[in-house]
């Protein structure tokens, strides 16, 4: 088994819980922190002989990892293994000079911002504390502090926005000059307070919001990012000075490779095996404590399995797809008639026995992926 | 057994007006059945029968009251079976007429009643539920009388339910209709009036012995169709099944005959005797060729086999219910079933749902057209995909419908009749209140959505009734709907040329808004041949995206493509286009009911 590269940490405390929000976190309790973080340790020393000598990349995500109390975020910091890339997500109101020189310090290299809007009445809807004038505050500081690789989220489809205000928004984020930004649609899951709320206003917005994700792709890559994955934009190599400004550690994910999570919720990918820690926080700190595996949930990934997400989560990027390894399931049939309609390219340019998805492909990437997959082997 | 101790009668009545509690009281008073086993419409053994109060298949029961036995045959009351009905009739010398006090004469009754008299029927007339507060038994009593030109002293006056006049009518019977005419001593013969399909016994067959006298274990032969088989069993239904040793003339009972198939012994055939068979058969017989068409699809196409064997088992019981092989790219294997009416075809269709638990999908009704090629051939179209481009006649059939109707709708009962091609032919007071009108309709008219139209524009107060009536030339063409240039075959029509732009129109905007956007423009079209006459255009999605994938989600995006792609499994691919069944079950309701 070769050494897994790549290092997931979550943190998950969380100032407020966003009705959006579908991530696992804990509001508050700044008591336990110290706790946590001796467990997370505790855990790295339990899982950690999977892990290379030096990893690739580490990323700390939440919750709200700058949230962290700053004397255990230092000391996790100090105590994880060195990496080529580091990447701590960070939510605007929390970034002080002392943060910005604490990552810093921690030999973080690469900061993800929680921003999701620049206007005011957007972020009260999505229950955001920071300002706009917040998220500006936030990348001046990091930048003084030497960070030169940021990264920003922005949300589109928010209940109450406008095309101008999805205009403006994109405005302002490229107006920072950042090296990496991330795209998403918001996703009003049924049966939650968000959607309780806002999700009839969801429904009359939907015809109009149909054309946003079109607008920020074409905005962005006017702007000379490159569209790397469904969501995700970096500052082309050109425009860089030749450096690969994608999100290395999220990369990891979508090529297939293995992953080591520590943390309660968190997840691992380890040699077809997958586990995800329980999302509880008195169970995770006690069990860790103890010298105890967390208690997670296990699921045995199939070759064919592996196979499938594979193809899910190669076709979200923008770089060839080798079919070497998708054996029994891509469904030919489908490759060729998509081919036909223009939403997938099998051309020889870019290597034989490579795919890669169009770019009105790529705006209907989640229906495009269920028809090239399939599901039973072919019948003999 | 004497000829005039015996009297056979059926029961005329509409649904609802209470002709099963009658029957049911006549059981009890008669002590055929003990209170005990005593339940609601004996009769009626179907659970559909007694959930929509309608006799599907007839039944015959002996009673004794005083020195007299009774044959009571029971009918079919809906005009979907008027062939049962007129061999039920043809095994009775007199019929009770049930009339719900409360409500008059309604169209079916009338249908029945003239059958009746058509038959030189003994007709007794009866005012049921006289002890309703809104029963008005003189108005009834009076439209009745009219109609079997009885004086409305004959009209007996009585409440199924409570039991009151119960007595008089079953004294009514004796006295008035008389007893069976018919020669002992000729060769056998017996109208077959109903058979039914016993699992251990094979078919088993109602007869009415018309001359001479059947014995068990003679060798029996069906006159018309040729079949011969042994008389297993003879008995008469009081109301179980009770063996007797023969059945002589006037009597009425049935007969185990061993065959595996009802097909072989068609209602309306003659039984005679192969040791002594007479020289001709009881006239009258007919076979019945069903009218109005449907595929039937299972809804999960793995359900083919299942299907198959259901319609087996059904048609063992039900000789007029046809079906062969149909394959539609639209809705994969399934049948083309062939049935006498529009109940019947909700029968076999809640049957095959019910009894069997199969989920299906059906195609509008359709009825047989007859078209002539330009070859000269003729053919007839039993599925609106079938009908050819190129042809010199199309020929559909017509029914003569009566319509009853208090007088103040007559207006609207005329324009809905107008709207479907109707011609009128007459108009008749039944009483100072209640019309009756008569139309040729074409049946094709009928299967789409009349009834639902008449009662609606009636606000539910038409009673209505047909008679097939023969085929005549119409201007009729037919309509293909396209998605993505592509024929959907279960979804072509034939309609009459005036009307193709408008149902076409409808379909498609109903099909635009029935299908999911798709990756790219989806045209939805109408045509009658090459030329399009409606179209409209499924525009693309824009944007179908798994917004965000990292580590912690790929097992649940992975999950949603799978439960996706399943998903896919319950659609139909016409013209690279998934067409979710859900798209086709609203356009064919919207075909078959148009309620909404």
């Amino acid at each position: 088994m070769s050494p897994v590269r790549h290092l997931y940490v979550h943190l998950p405390f969380c100032a407020h819980r966003c009705g959006y929000c579908d991530f696992v976190t804990v509001v508050g309790r700044h008591s336990q922190h110290r706790a946590y973080v001796d467990a997370l340790l505790a855990e790295l020393a339990l899982e950690g002989d999977v892990l290379a000598d030096r990893l690739d990349t580490v990323f700390l995500g939440g919750g709200t990892p700058t949230l962290t109390e700053p004397e255990e975020l230092a000391r996790l910091l100090a105590a994880l293994p060195d990496a080529m890339e580091v990447t701590v997500e960070a939510n605007p109101e929390t970034v002080t000079p002392e943060l910005a020189s604490l990552l810093r310090a921690g030999r973080v290299s690469r900061v993800s911002l929680g921003a999701q809007s620049f206007r005011p009445h957007l972020l009260e809807v999505l229950e955001r504390r920071a300002q706009p004038d917040d998220v500006r505050r936030a990348v001046y500081l990091l930048r003084d502090a030497g960070l030169d690789n940021i990264s920003l989220d922005l949300l589109y489809g928010i209940p109450g926005q406008s095309a101008a205000d999805l205009v403006s928004d994109v405005a302002d984020a490229l107006s920072l000059e950042l090296e990496h930004l991330s795209c998403y649609e918001l996703e009003a899951k049924p049966g939650t307070r968000f959607t309780r709320a806002h999700g009839d206003e969801l429904e009359r917005q939907a015809e109009a919001m149909e054309g946003y994700f079109e607008t920020v792709v074409q905005t962005l890559t006017a702007a000379g990012y490159r569209w790397y994955e469904t969501a995700n934009f970096c500052v082309e190599p050109g425009r860089a000075g030749g450096r690969d400004l994608r999100a290395q550690h999220n990369l990891a994910y979508w090529r297939g490779s293995d992953y080591l999570g520590i943390g309660m919720g968190a997840v691992s990918t380890v040699a077809g095996i997958r586990k995800r820690n329980r999302p509880s926080l008195a169970a995770y700190a006690s069990a860790v404590r103890t010298d105890t595996h967390a208690p997670a949930d296990i699921e045995v990934l199939d070759p064919e399995t592996v196979r499938r997400e594979r193809l899910m989560l190669g076709l979200r990027l923008d770089e060839p797809l080798a079919l070497a390894g998708l054996d029994g399931v891509l469904d030919r049939d489908a490759l060729h008639r998509l081919a036909e309609h223009g939403l997938v390219e099998i051309a020889a340019d870019i290597g034989a026995g490579h795919i890669r998805l169009t770019r009105r492909g790529r705006f209907l990437g989640g229906g495009v992926t269920v028809e090239l997959t399939r599901l039973e082997p072919a019948a003999a | 057994m004497e000829l005039d101790r015996i009297r056979n009668f059926a029961i005329i009545a509409h649904i609802d007006h209470g002709k099963s509690t009658f029957a049911d009281r006549i059981l009890e008073l008669t002590g055929a059945v003990s209170e005990r086993e005593m339940r609601e419409q004996l009769l009626d053994t179907m659970d559909l029968e007694r959930e929509r109060g309608i006799t599907i298949k007839a039944q015959a029961v002996r009673v004794r009251w005083r020195d007299h036995f009774l044959n009571l045959i029971d009918t079919p009351g809906h005009v979907d079976f008027s062939y049962e009905v007129s061999r039920s009739l043809q095994a009775c010398e007199g019929a009770l007429l049930l009339v719900d006090a409360s409500q008059g004469i309604e169209a079916q009754t009338l249908a029945n009643a003239y059958l009746a008299l058509d038959n030189d029927l003994e007709i007794v007339p009866v005012a049921n539920k006289i002890d309703l507060p809104q029963a008005d038994p003189d108005a009834a009593a009076a439209e009745i009388a009219q109609l079997v030109g009885e004086s409305p002293e004959r009209v007996l006056r009585i409440s199924a339910k409570t039991g009151t006049g119960v007595t008089d009518v079953l004294d009514a019977i004796v006295e008035r209709i008389p007893p069976p005419s018919g020669d002992p001593g000729a060769p056998a013969r017996a109208l077959v009036f109903d058979s039914s399909y016993d699992q251990y016994r094979g078919v088993v067959a109602f007869v009415r012995v018309v001359d001479g006298r059947f014995e068990t274990r003679e060798p029996l032969r069906a006159m018309v169709q040729g079949t011969a088989f042994e008389a297993e069993e003879l008995g008469v239904m009081s109301p179980g099944r009770d063996p007797v040793t023969a059945l002589g003339a006037g009597e009425v009972g049935y007969v185990v005959t061993g065959l595996k198939d009802v097909s072989r012994l068609r209602v309306g055939d003659t039984l005679t005797s192969r040791r002594r068979p007479a020289a001709e058969p009881l006239p009258g017989y007919k076979d019945v060729k069903p009218m109005v068409f449907a595929g039937i699809f299972p809804t999960d196409s793995d359900e083919y086999p299942e299907l198959r064997d259901a319609l087996e088992r059904l048609k063992l019981n039900d000789g007029s219910l046809s079906y062969e092989p149909e394959t539609s790219q639209a809705l994969g294997f399934g049948f083309r079933c062939g049935f006498l009416g529009l109940l019947h075809m909700e029968i076999v269709r809640e049957r095959l749902e019910r009894e069997f638990d199969l989920d299906l999908l059906i195609t509008a009704p359709t009825v047989a057209y007859r078209a002539t090629k330009r070859s000269g051939d003729v053919i007839e179209v039993h599925n609106p995909a079938e009908m050819p481009v190129e042809v010199d006649l199309v020929e559909e059939p017509y029914v003569k419908a009566s319509v009853i109707v208090p007088k103040d709708y007559v207006g609207q009962v005329m324009e809905l009749a107008n709207e479907r091609r109707g011609s009128f032919d007459h108009l008749e007071y039944l009483s100072e209140e209640r019309v009756l009108l008569s139309y040729a309709l074409p049946l094709g008219e009928i299967v789409y959505d009349f009834y639902d139209q008449l009662k609606s524009r009636t606000r539910g107060y038409a009673s209505f009734d047909y008679d097939l009536a023969g085929f005549q030339p119409g201007d009729l063409t037919r309509v293909d709907i396209l998605v993505g240039g592509e024929q959907v075959d279960a979804l072509s029509l034939i309609v009459h040329r005036d009307a193709a732009y408008d149902r076409g129109r409808q379909l498609v905007e109903r099909l635009r808004k029935e299908i999911p956007r798709q990756m790219f423009d989806v045209p939805v079209q109408a045509a009658i041949g090459s030329r399009v006459i409606a179209r409209e255009t499924i525009k693309a999605r824009r944007k179908d995206v798994l917004a965000k994938c990292y580590g912690g989600d790929i097992s649940r995006k992975r999950k949603l493509l799978e439960k996706q792609k399943k998903g896919k499994k319950r659609m139909k691919q016409v013209g690279g286009v998934e067409v979710p069944q859900e798209a086709f079950l609203a356009v064919l309701n919207l075909e078959s009911e148009r309620k909404r």
